[in-house]
């Protein structure tokens, strides 16, 4: 195109016809929704006369004082700070093995534990329930015809189930984010603290564990927003009985068709999750700023 | 005498033999350089000394003592790599204290001796900087100082100076040669810098495909090489043909229009070696003709085409005139400059 400046206005034009699409796309299907939906939660909603667009605090007034939905939060933060500090607890040591094996094995394993991305999440949450469903389940009914347990184990619609197969659909999230950190580090550091006396144990504490400390950090950043965010895992093992923010945004849309009560527990969602997001990452830029920047 | 001990000492890594027969003993208080080019087996030969790699065959001692069944943390020695491996997340007082604290040296001892170490090694209030946000010679400096604060028996340094520019080298060469005099620590340096290991060493160990070509003090390698690669290595040598002519007596070793009475052995073709600096213009000699003239500072480097091949002459800059481009010269040589051997035999 020429570069003349008679053209300029033309060429912004250009510029801006030629973004256009992409553009319409986001505003049409991200910004005007969400706009839409914290609208929605100021609605009034009845029974029988449905949603009446008038802007009252009816909902949020009741998001903030009933009992139910408090717990509902807590529960759902809960369960996504659990699922978090078992990937971290299981996540990083996994890396760091992995990091440590020799070639072909290296990529292997690596394969092993990137292949479930390839599955659905819907998949590999009902593979726990065939596990351990109730009286069907595989392993509930192995250990009951060896003995070992007289009644089924408490898996499915309990909060441990619901954190074990989250922890396990989040474990790759996990496991990328340390080996990225471990990436960065010198290869002989470890053989420099061993020359100057420290042990296994030490070395592990006071060199490694530092150093990949912002991989965890911003791997548990992701997988506390994604667990909190989370639909079918807890929806699948959780069901109705335990009930968390998505799950129970979902019922409120589609089954009891409460959509502007639904809609205020989604954007208190999105604005809780978005705090303790940017939250947590300006503290770690902080923290790590002056050594790793 | 002997403080650090190799015998045949070598390393497989499968089938391929990466170190083969290394035999050497090293004195206290010396500096040692093993030189070499890039994949002999130098950071190899290093790694086992320091114990990150167990030797495949022969022994290593220090004092007397089998080295090789010590864990390398218990060793006591102080490495310098060549990537420094610094802790980043902690600063340069925290990594020069990490082994005292290892070591649980009390807390107020190890601040005077991170303080002091520190200070050697010219890196005074610098105590609280983290290694990111120092230069590279800076940083060199603290592995160095987080290697010698332990008093380590033996220092080893992997290419410690490869990361700098040639002049900080410089500077680092002649501090690094002074802390280990005052500090008289036995010293073992791994270079494939021929400067670098003369200007620093005692004793140089010249390398090639995992075996020691020569040992011997810096003037005695370079002067007086045990093969042709020590002297290839080694500076610059030119290696032209020649003849000796044993159909006259006494017989007469030619190389083009330049011949020396032969002496004894050789007959027939050969090689002649010999370093640039000992070739001189004169009336008389090889005839050459000068295809470009470099100056250097303090001296000339002129690369000739001679009747028996490219050659090259390095003289002082003195002053005196000297010849130019496309000038015919003479080339000429004191025998005892030259060593000789068969044509043929390996370069
Ligand atoms: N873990 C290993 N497995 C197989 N071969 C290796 C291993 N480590 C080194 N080698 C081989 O051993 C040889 C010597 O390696 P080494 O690192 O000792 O060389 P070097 O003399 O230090 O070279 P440089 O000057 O490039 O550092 C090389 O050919 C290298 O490929
Ligand atoms: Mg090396």
């Amino acid at each position: 195109m020429s570069a003349a400046p008679a053209t300029d206005g033309r060429d912004a034009r250009t510029a801006w016809l030629l973004t256009a699409p992409a553009l319409m796309l986001f505003v049409g299907v991200l910004v005007i929704p969400l706009a839409m939906t914290v609208m929605l939660s100021f609605h009034d909603w009845g029974q029988y006369k449905g949603i009446e667009p008038v802007f009252i605090l009816k909902n949020w007034h009741e998001v903030a004082t009933d009992p139910y939905f408090a717990e509902m939060f807590w529960r759902t933060f809960r369960i996504a700070l659990l699922t978090t500090l078992i990937t971290a607890v299981l996540g990083a040591p996994e890396a760091y093995i992995l990091n440590r094996m020799s070639g072909r094995w290296k990529s292997f394993f690596l394969l092993v534990i990137l292949g479930p991305l390839l599955i659905s999440v819907v998949a590999r949450t009902l593979g726990w329930a065939l596990l351990f469903g109730g009286n069907n389940g595989l392993v509930n009914k192995l250990l009951m015809s060896l003995g070992l347990i007289g009644s089924p184990l408490p898996f499915m619609f309990t909060e441990t189930g619901v954190v074990i197969a989250l922890a396990h659909v989040m474990m790759p999230f996990m496991v990328l984010s340390v080996w990225a950190a471990l990436q960065r580090v010198d290869p002989q550091i470890e053989n420099a603290a061993l020359s100057l006396g420290a042990g296994p144990f030490t070395i592990i504490r006071r060199i490694v564990l530092p150093q990949i400390m912002p991989g965890v950090l911003s791997g548990a950043i992701i997988v506390f927003s994604l667990s909190a965010s989370a639909f079918a895992t807890p929806a699948i093992i959780g069901g109705r009985r335990l009930k968390v923010a998505a799950t129970l945004a979902y019922d409120e849309f589609l089954n009891t068709l409460n959509w502007p009560l639904g809609a205020a527990v989604a954007v208190l969602l999105l604005v809780a999750l978005v705090l303790i997001v940017v939250g947590s990452n300006a503290l770690i830029e902080r923290r790590y700023a002056e050594v790793f920047r | 005498m002997s403080f650090l001990e190799l015998e045949r000492v070598a390393k497989q890594f499968g089938t391929q033999t990466v170190v083969d027969d290394f035999s050497l003993t090293v004195g206290k208080g010396e500096f040692v350089s093993f030189l070499g080019p890039s994949g002999c087996g130098k950071t190899t030969t290093l790694q086992m000394i320091a114990g990150f790699l167990d030797p495949s065959r022969g022994a290593i001692r220090l004092e007397g003592h089998d080295l090789t069944v010590v864990q390398p943390a218990k060793r006591g020695l102080g490495i310098v790599f060549q990537s420094y491996a610094l802790f980043p997340h902690m600063t340069a007082a925290e990594n020069v204290a990490f082994g005292l604290e290892m070591r649980r040296v009390p807390r107020s001892e190890c601040r005077e001796r991170v303080r002091a170490t520190l200070a050697m090694v010219g890196l005074a209030g610098y105590e609280e900087r983290y290694p990111r946000r120092m230069s590279g010679g800076q940083q060199q400096r603290v592995a160095l100082a987080r290697a010698l604060v332990i008093r380590p028996s033996v220092l080893l340094l992997d290419e410690p100076l490869s990361n700098l520019d040639a002049k900080l080298r410089e500077e680092m060469q002649i501090e690094l040669r002074q802390i280990q005099r005052n500090l008289g620590t036995t010293t073992i340096l791994v270079t494939h810098d021929q400067n670098e290991a003369m200007s620093l060493s005692d004793r140089i160990v010249v390398m090639s495909q995992g075996r020691i070509e020569q040992i011997g003090t810096p003037q005695e390698t370079y002067e007086r090489p045990a093969s042709a690669f020590v002297s290839q290595f080694l500076g610059k040598t030119n290696d032209f043909a020649a003849t000796i002519d044993r159909t006259a007596t006494p017989g007469r070793l030619i190389a083009g229009s330049w011949s020396a009475p032969a002496p004894a052995g050789l007959a027939g073709p050969v090689t002649i070696s010999i370093r640039p600096e000992r070739i001189g213009f004169c009336d008389a000699g090889l005839a050459a003709k000068i295809v470009t003239r470099i100056f250097q500072g303090n001296h000339w480097l002129f690369q000739c085409e001679s009747e028996c091949g490219a050659v090259i002459v390095i003289r002082q800059n003195d002053g005196q005139p000297q010849p130019a481009e496309g000038e015919a010269v003479r080339l000429a040589w004191r025998p005892e400059d030259m060593s000789l051997r068969r044509a043929g035999d390996a370069a």
